[in-house]
């Protein structure tokens, strides 16, 4: 089948606005009459129930945390990107739009990307209203830092807590909302199956962490904001409730999941420090404003500490191949790079995984405290886990999984291929391409949240009637059923490996043969040895406790058992990707470690429909048009 | 880095089944800990080892582990968090710890808490706090050009002191008397210092207040227990600021 984006079309600039007046309103009076379901509160989850519930709307929203506070949004530090060219240095829409096609590797949609460049203004503008603190000069104007990817200063912060005072913002937003009972909460809540009637997206069936009940909701529509699946490599930034879970288990219910393949690997993290270890720590992109990425030019040298290597005796490998860029290179180019020099055998610390990130240079030329001011809690947080000072010595990185661009396919109006099922934010495919470049995650999921889902639900919702699917409907019934057999099913196998054990397995095989680079062969054994893994799962796995309790073994097990079957169309996607594009790295199709993009045979989306667990998965493709970004060779040098 | 020495540690853990279980301390070894698992990552190796042996792992909020989502929240050898400063307990490093210590770990104690499990308490008496008031009444669209108000430096930089607050709790757990007032006064003094927040300052500090006292927090009586145990080192001149805006309230 071939896909359609339904985009408008005619000149890129007045795409959204002539949409906007296009869409089907309804009328206030009768907003009430509709409920929607919002799954997820962060940036975008957070936004969108707060806005939609403004709106007139009967919000439902649900969280499996204990307050819609603590989404992993809050964990983004660096900042937020948004169009505004207040350093008068050569911004503009145009210029965030080309940027964030580019950074993509020229795999995502024209017209989705323009709109998140437009409507960028309009997000800090919300935001300061909202009381965001963010950074400003004595003067009192808002203050901007760079970014990878971009050679003019366009991203807004507020000091490395960036995205922990947006998701404030949007939860007090939400917050004043649940107040006026517009939207009512729902926390410690997880979704385990989506309720399709007629093909149509009527609720979803929930487990409530706490008492272990399920609990099935109806509504009108239902949007996922539920967030990336980088934790399939186990060890990941993502918190560690992060999981595919609702966005698997909307794809079991027919809707297509697209460009699975494309994860970013964040080239500055904190390396692994042993075997124990349950996640990975981000240290902000940001410092690569100020600090320099080396590592010695000579094998021998790796073992010295790092103050006695002359300054001639450095590679800083990031400015000598991407001068125009330096060590602002994007994500992916400089997570590679960092393998690449590892691989040479050139890399720092245990087992040799690691560059130096020094800001002994800005040190001198700024001083300690400026450099304090700029980035104290990152070089605290460093110090916690590391017992480094990262002032005194330079701080060991490592590349780690991060983000997911691929999520669930949508058309320009965020509607799945499921009618009633919206998808936002990171959950979603569609504007990061195969690389997304940094400080765009928190503009796309308050963009989807704040600025578009508002018009865009009420132009499908006005095409249907309110409430004709109610919880008393069978399929509800049924939805509980299968979800409990499931539960029952690990809780009644009594094996012999742990959760854990499986989920470390898994996550190995990943990050092993899926991860920063793959070939044909790698994930030829992935696709032998992931099933495997998953028929011994449902054999040994050991989950202790019952189902009608808090049972947190139990809610990991479920999220691993998704991700057993998942990891398994990431493969597919990636071995089907016969070429390399921004965060997806086919060893076989490069040019001397730079990506090699095929635009003749894979210039389009690859959504992929299930067809069950095991079973080949069907391709369907959504063909990418370039209208106004050429397609063109992707160079930072 | 590459010291592999470990550690065996003592563990006396509250367990408590639910909220009307009168729960009690359980003791359990902790084996092969280094100096760089986390003091999460050192329960979870318990945990593993509870679940291979057929029982019930400890039970702990949990998530971001990297110190911002406020979700972990447990007293250790009687102090919240763990008592170093300005960290939460998933930063919480075992080097901090020495080989065949005893270590207490227990849940926030305090009446607006109330036990979910083991070390797990429900917090949402700090979201009720939020929702009486802690926003400016925006609406989403047609707001200002962020340059329109200046807020020099001093006064945003003011103002994200006090916004950095992460709603984990600690505050109301060191407190003497389950107080909640350094949490409230973050919010409170945040909206207060920024020009967006000023125009709803009095019904704010006199909602939220309120919502504190029906929540079931007591009162403040200045031990600043509250600012040792902050992770994020919110200070306590914010609570004078929130009694000044309070004063200031009652003439409104």
């Amino acid at each position: 089948m071939i896909l359609d984006g339904k985009c408008p079309t005619g000149p890129i600039e007045q795409t959204w606005d002539k949409h906007r007046f296009d869409l089907k309103l309804v009328n206030p009076a009768n907003k009430r009459k509709y409920n929607v379901i919002v799954v997820g509160t962060g940036l975008a989850g957070g936004a969108a129930a707060a806005s939609l519930g403004e709106l007139g709307y009967n919000v439902q929203a649900f969280c499996y945390q204990d307050s819609p506070r603590r989404a992993h949004s809050i964990a983004a530090q660096g900042g937020i990107n948004a169009a505004k060219n207040y350093p008068n240095d050569g911004d503009s829409i145009y210029r965030l739009f080309y940027d964030t096609i580019k950074g993509g590797d020229f795999r995502a949609r024209e017209a989705d990307v323009w709109r998140l460049a437009q409507v960028s203004n309009n997000i800090i503008d919300q935001c300061v209203a909202q009381g965001v603190p963010f950074g400003r000069d004595y003067a009192g104007y808002l203050d901007n830092r760079s970014f990878g990817g971009a050679q003019v200063s366009r991203t807004f912060f507020a000091r490395g807590q960036t995205g922990q005072q947006l998701l404030l913002g949007a939860y007090s937003a939400l917050s004043r909302q649940i107040k006026l009972g517009s939207v009512k909460m729902y926390d410690r809540r997880e979704m385990l199956d989506l309720v399709v009637v007629d093909g149509v997206a009527r609720g979803i069936t929930v487990r409530n962490l706490v008492t272990g009940e399920m609990e099935s909701y109806a509504a009108d529509a239902v949007c996922l904001a539920t967030g990336g699946y980088v934790n399939v490599f186990y060890l990941s930034t993502n918190a560690m409730g992060c999981s595919v879970t609702a966005n698997w288990k909307a794809h079991k219910k027919g809707a297509f999941f697209a460009n699975p393949c494309y994860t970013q690997i964040h080239p500055t993290c904190i390396p692994q420090a042993g075997d124990y270890q349950s996640k990975l720590t981000l240290m902000s992109e940001s410092l690569r404003n100020d600090g320099r990425v080396w590592v010695p030019k000579k094998k021998e040298d790796c073992g010295k500490h790092p103050g006695d290597i002359a300054e001639d005796d450095r590679d800083y490998y990031l400015e000598r191949k991407y001068p125009s860029y330096g060590n602002l290179a994007p994500r992916d180019i400089a997570s590679r790079a960092a393998k690449e020099q590892c691989d040479d055998g050139r890399g720092v610390g245990p087992g040799g995984r690691g560059v130096y990130l020094d800001f002994g240079d800005s040190i001198k030329r700024l001083g300690a405290d400026t450099i304090k001011e700029r980035y104290g809690n990152l070089f605290e947080m460093y110090e916690k886990i590391t017992d480094e000072d990262g002032y005194k010595r330079p701080m060991r990185m490592y590349p780690a999984p991060h983000y997911s661009m691929g999520g669930l396919w949508v058309d320009y109006n965020l509607m799945s291929n499921i009618p009633g099922l919206f998808v936002l934010g990171e959950a979603n495919f569609s504007v990061h391409g195969a690389n997304r470049l940094g400080a765009s995650a928190l503009m796309q999921g308050l963009a989807d949240g704040y600025f578009v889902i508002p018009y865009t639900i009420g132009g499908y919702l006005a095409t249907v009637k309110p409430g004709q699917v109610k919880t008393d409907h069978p399929e509800f019934k049924k939805c509980e059923e299968d979800v409990k057999a499931e539960q029952n099913k690990m809780l009644g196998i009594n094996g012999k490996k742990t959760v854990f054990e499986f989920m470390r397995e898994v996550g190995g095989l990943m990050w092993e043969n899926c991860g920063m680079a793959r070939t044909k062969e790698s994930l030829e054994i992935n696709l032998k040895k992931i099933p495997a893994l998953r028929e011994e799962f449902w054999k040994n796995v050991k989950v202790t406790g019952s189902g009608s309790e808090l049972n947190q073994q139990l809610e990991n097990a479920g999220r691993t058992a998704d991700f057993l079957e998942f990891s398994e169309l990431m493969c597919r996607d990636a071995l089907h990707r016969n070429e390399s594009c921004g965060g997806h790295f086919r060893s076989e199709y490069q040019d001397a470690g730079e990506a090699q993009r095929d635009d003749v045979n894979f210039c389009y989306v690859g959504a992929w429909e299930y067809k069950g667990v095991g079973k080949e998965p069907e391709l369907h493709k959504e063909p990418l048009k370039f209208d106004n970004v050429h397609l063109a060779v992707r160079s930072y040098k | 880095m590459s010291d592999h020495k470990t550690m065996t540690l003592t563990l006396i853990v509250w367990r408590q089944k639910n909220a009307n279980d009168p729960g009690k301390f359980e003791t359990y070894t902790a084996k092969n800990i280094t100096e760089h698992h986390s003091f999460l990552e050192m329960l979870d190796c318990v945990n593993e080892d509870l679940i291979h042996a057929g029982k019930d792992p400890i039970v702990f909020d949990h998530d971001c582990r990297e110190g911002i989502c406020g979700m972990c929240s447990q007293v250790i050898n009687g102090a919240p968090h763990g008592g170093q400063d300005r960290t939460t307990v998933c930063q919480l490093h075992m080097r901090k710890f020495k080989d065949g210590d005893t270590i207490y770990i227990e849940p926030w104690r305090a009446r607006a808490f109330p036990i979910v499990r083991d070390l797990i308490v429900d917090r949402s008496a700090l979201d009720k706090i939020i929702q009486a008031g802690g926003y400016t009444s925006c609406h989403t669209g047609g707001v200002a050009d962020g340059n329109a108000i200046l807020i020099p430096k001093p006064v945003a930089d003011e103002a994200m002191d006090a916004a950095e607050c992460v709603g984990c709790g600690a505050c109301v757990a060191g407190c003497p008397n389950g107080a909640a007032m350094l949490f409230t006064s973050a919010k409170v003094s945040q909206l207060a210092i920024l020009p967006q927040g000023k125009g709803e300052a009095a019904t704010r500090v006199k909602n939220m207040t309120n919502a504190m006292t029906e929540c079931g927090f007591g009162n403040c009586t200045n031990h600043y227990e509250c600012m040792a145990a902050c992770p994020k080192g919110i200070n306590v001149k914010f609570i004078a600021r929130m009694n000044r805006e309070f004063l200031k309230a009652q003439f409104a």
